[in-house]
């Protein structure tokens, strides 16, 4: 260990710069001794000098190399700064730059995608084993993962042991940054070797060669060191003013909900984020961020939104980033919830929270509901048409890492936190859930049957909705999590996707499949611009019509919980390319309804693709849908959804 | 044990016997070797690995360095890898970038 004093006169203005020769530079660790006022109450400064800084810009950090090894706590340096070499080979790759309409977008969290015992790859749980599992997303359909927090942070931060079964409660999403230039080591399998950049870039070369986009999560909102008692880890003791929201006593707002809020409109904070994602995207190829909590980047140094938030504005319009997928999760743990009207800038996409409630409410039968319905299915124009924005700007989802599965959607009414230690007193209660007849799991064949089926009924309806639609990991093979809807601190079972449910909930994944290959083979299901509810390429037919228990006359009542809509395929891609002619019959209502279909053109011929509430088969691959007996009208099995082609 | 890098050179092959433990300290030798190979210009680069015990980072970065400084013409062949070394190679996805094999055959590859 050696430490290096700063000569004065290696200081401009508040900047210190040295070079030191003749390091070790593949093994060395460096970080920062700063000095200064240690009075939060004059200045609002926290200098440590008995802390050892982090390089909030280091490349590679040490210290967590391997998941879960307990560190030494005695240490006053936790995280190491690394020094990383661009001499990655990445042959001819590039980001793929798939349109956003186009995209399929698959939620999963690394470490949970194949550490269980039963994922078969040689490395459980890292970046080299999802690689591994490169042909099973072939063979679902996706053309984009978007990764959990990859972003270095300590899955001991605030770890406590459950007070039930002892077992220790993780930080185990990662949605607490240490360091925001440098990839999750314990997610390597090389990360003892401090390889971990190597095999982050081989994942993503190879992901990219199979046609799948990477989109991280990214958490700017907040970091590692908490509020007033937590860590001193890097920027805290570097300029605590500078980088943190403070109260006027020098305290942290708390508009993130653990603990401080990134001060992300002081241009120094904001060239640090536009630094951060310029380097991912040109050193990581990555395609593009969501960003968590996203509102917080729009409030300004004393927590109020702005109207024009620079650092908002600068990313929409950053030449590096112009390609790159840009998605909000458009509301904070302050309050502010923006979906709809989050600063856009015209580039900015949002996970559409009013899609995911309206879905949950209409699949399990809610009344009054078939107009917002009939906005989720089209892109939300009710929310972005008036703006200009597109119907990619709405990311589609039913579920996603916070809250329920899918199959716990349909098995819970409520919420089962008592695992996570707190008296079952975080996570949602807004969850629109509904157990369908029994609380968890049951023997009675019917409830399995209409969770089955309801299950079915949600991807069908996700996967004809314009817009970019996102299936949770383990989603498309029934996964659960016993009812738990917060499982941010569990590095077990109810996190890592069991991989036997693909024999035993095949049918499910069948059905997931298809129904992305469906929406892969239909442009007119991936439009670029709203519909105008008029014909405007002379087939004869509106790009959109509603209709309902009778064709062409939609039941937009409180008490109707049946929709049906019909795409004219001569206008796919706003009449750019020809496509199949598309009939959806949904039927949220508990009785079976008898639907009259559209006439289609001469020569046509409605046939059946899927069909939820049929047995024994209930969907086809594309291509192969059987032609429909009766052309003029159809039985809707109660709960149930119909997709019809016509060609 | 030591490392030790020794190179030969035919018509189109450079072939690098490596043994011993290729770590910071001694890629730099591993790495001289290697610049000493491209000068000659091969077709195919030999790496012959059955006595290396083990492969820091450091060791990995010279074999890219050394894809880099041959070409992407010039094929490099990882010769009966130690598993571990292997393993290394197979996390990091070095092992796209080189032709890893058990066998050798000196004639053969003269001929390709």
């Amino acid at each position: 260990m050696v430490e290096i004093p700063f000569p004065d006169e290696f200081q401009v203005g508040n900047v210190f710069s040295m070079i030191v020769f003749d390091l070790d530079y593949e093994n060395i660790e460096y970080g920062y001794r700063m000095d200064g006022p240690v009075n939060h109450d004059k200045g609002h400064h926290r200098f440590d000098s008995s802390k050892i800084l982090m390089d909030p810009y280091a490349k590679v950090i040490g210290g967590r190399d391997i998941w879960r090894e307990t560190p030494d706590w005695n240490n006053i340096y936790q995280h190491r700064s690394r020094l990383v070499f661009d001499d990655f080979d990445w042959e001819n790759d590039r980001p793929l730059e798939i349109p956003s309409e186009d995209q399929v977008i698959y939620e999963m969290h690394v470490r949970s995608f194949t550490r269980h015992p039963s994922s078969s790859v040689k490395h459980p749980g890292t970046y080299a084993a999802i690689r591994e599992k490169i042909p099973y997303l072939k063979e679902l359909g996706v053309n984009c993962i978007e990764l959990l927090p990859i972003y270095e942070f300590d899955e001991f931060e605030n770890s406590r042991p459950n007070p039930q079964t002892g077992e220790m409660l993780l930080n185990y999403w990662g949605y607490s940054t240490v360091g925001f230039f440098a990839p999750k080591a314990g997610y390597a399998a090389t990360g003892k070797f401090g390889m971990q950049v190597d095999e982050l870039k081989t994942l993503i070369k190879e992901l990219h060669r199979n046609g799948i986009a990477v989109i991280l999560d990214v958490v700017f909102n907040h970091t590692a060191e908490g509020n007033e008692k937590g860590p001193t880890i890097s920027f805290r003791g570097i300029d605590n003013q500078t980088y943190y929201m403070l109260t006027p006593e020098g305290y942290y707002f708390n508009f993130s909900g653990t603990g401080n809020t990134l001060n992300c409109n002081n241009p120094i904070v904001r060239n640090m984020v536009l630094d951060c994602l310029r380097y991912w995207a040109s050193e990581y190829h990555i395609d593009g961020f969501r960003f968590d909590l996203a509102s917080i980047l729009g409030r300004d140094p004393w927590g109020a939104p702005m109207a024009n938030p620079p650092l908002l504005e600068s990313l929409a319009f950053d030449p590096i980033l112009a390609k790159c997928n840009l998605i909000a999760e458009a509301w904070d743990a302050g309050g502010l919830y923006q979906v709809g009207s989050f600063p856009a800038f015209g580039r900015w996409a949002e996970w559409n929270g009013k899609y995911r409630d309206g879905i949950r409410k209409f699949l399990k039968g809610e009344p009054g509901r078939v107009g917002d319905m009939a906005q989720r299915l089209q892109g939300s124009p009710d929310l972005y048409a008036w703006a200009g924005r597109a119907p990619a700007t709405s990311i589609n989802f039913i579920t996603c890492h916070d809250g329920f599965t899918l199959t716990d959607l349909v098995s819970f009414n409520d919420k089962h936190n008592e695992a996570n230690g707190e008296n079952n007193n975080d996570g949602g209660n807004d969850n629109d859930s509904w157990n369908c007849g029994a609380e968890g799991w049951t023997d009675d064949p019917g409830i399995n049957a209409l969770r089955k089926r309801q299950i079915k009924n949600a991807v069908a309806m996700l996967m004809v909705s314009q817009g970019v639609p996102m299936v949770l990991m383990g989603d498309e093979v029934g996964r659960s999590q016993q009812g738990n809807n917060n499982t941010y601190c569990h590095d077990n079972e109810l996190n890592w996707l069991d991989w036997t449910l693909l024999q035993s909930n095949n049918d499910l994944f069948q059905f997931f499949k298809h129904c992305i290959a469906f929406r892969n083979a239909h442009p007119v299901l991936r439009n670029q611009n709203h519909f105008r509810n008029v014909d405007y390429v002379g087939s004869g037919y509106a790009d959109i019509t509603w209709h309902g228990t009778q064709a062409w006359n939609a039941d937009w009542s409180d008490s109707s919980r049946t929709l049906a809509f019909m795409l004219c395929g001569k206008h796919a891609k706003s009449g750019t390319v020809v496509d199949n002619y598309i009939y959806v019959a949904i039927n949220m209502h508990w009785d079976a309804h008898w639907f009259e279909i559209p006439g289609l053109p001469p020569g046509m011929q409605w046939h059946v693709f899927a069909n939820t509430g049929a047995t024994p088969a209930d969907i086809w691959a594309p291509g192969t849908e059987p032609q429909l007996e009766n052309q003029s009208g159809l039985l809707v099995g109660d709960r149930s959804v119909v997709i019809l082609v016509g060609k | 044990m030591a490392f030790n890098a020794t190179l030969e050179t035919t018509k189109d092959t450079a072939k690098i016997t490596l043994s011993g433990e290729l770590d910071a300290s001694s890629a730099p030798i591993f790495k001289t070797e290697v610049e000493k190979a491209a000068a000659n210009h091969p077709k195919h680069l030999v790496l012959m690995m059955q006595d290396l015990e083990y492969m820091a980072s450091a060791g990995l970065r010279v074999l890219i360095f050394a894809k880099q400084k041959m070409g992407a013409d010039v094929d490099i062949y990882v010769v009966r890898a130690q598993e571990t070394i292997l393993d290394t190679l197979q996390k990091t996805g070095f092992d796209q970038g080189v032709i890893v094999v058990d066998e050798y055959d000196e004639a053969q590859l003269e001929k390709v």
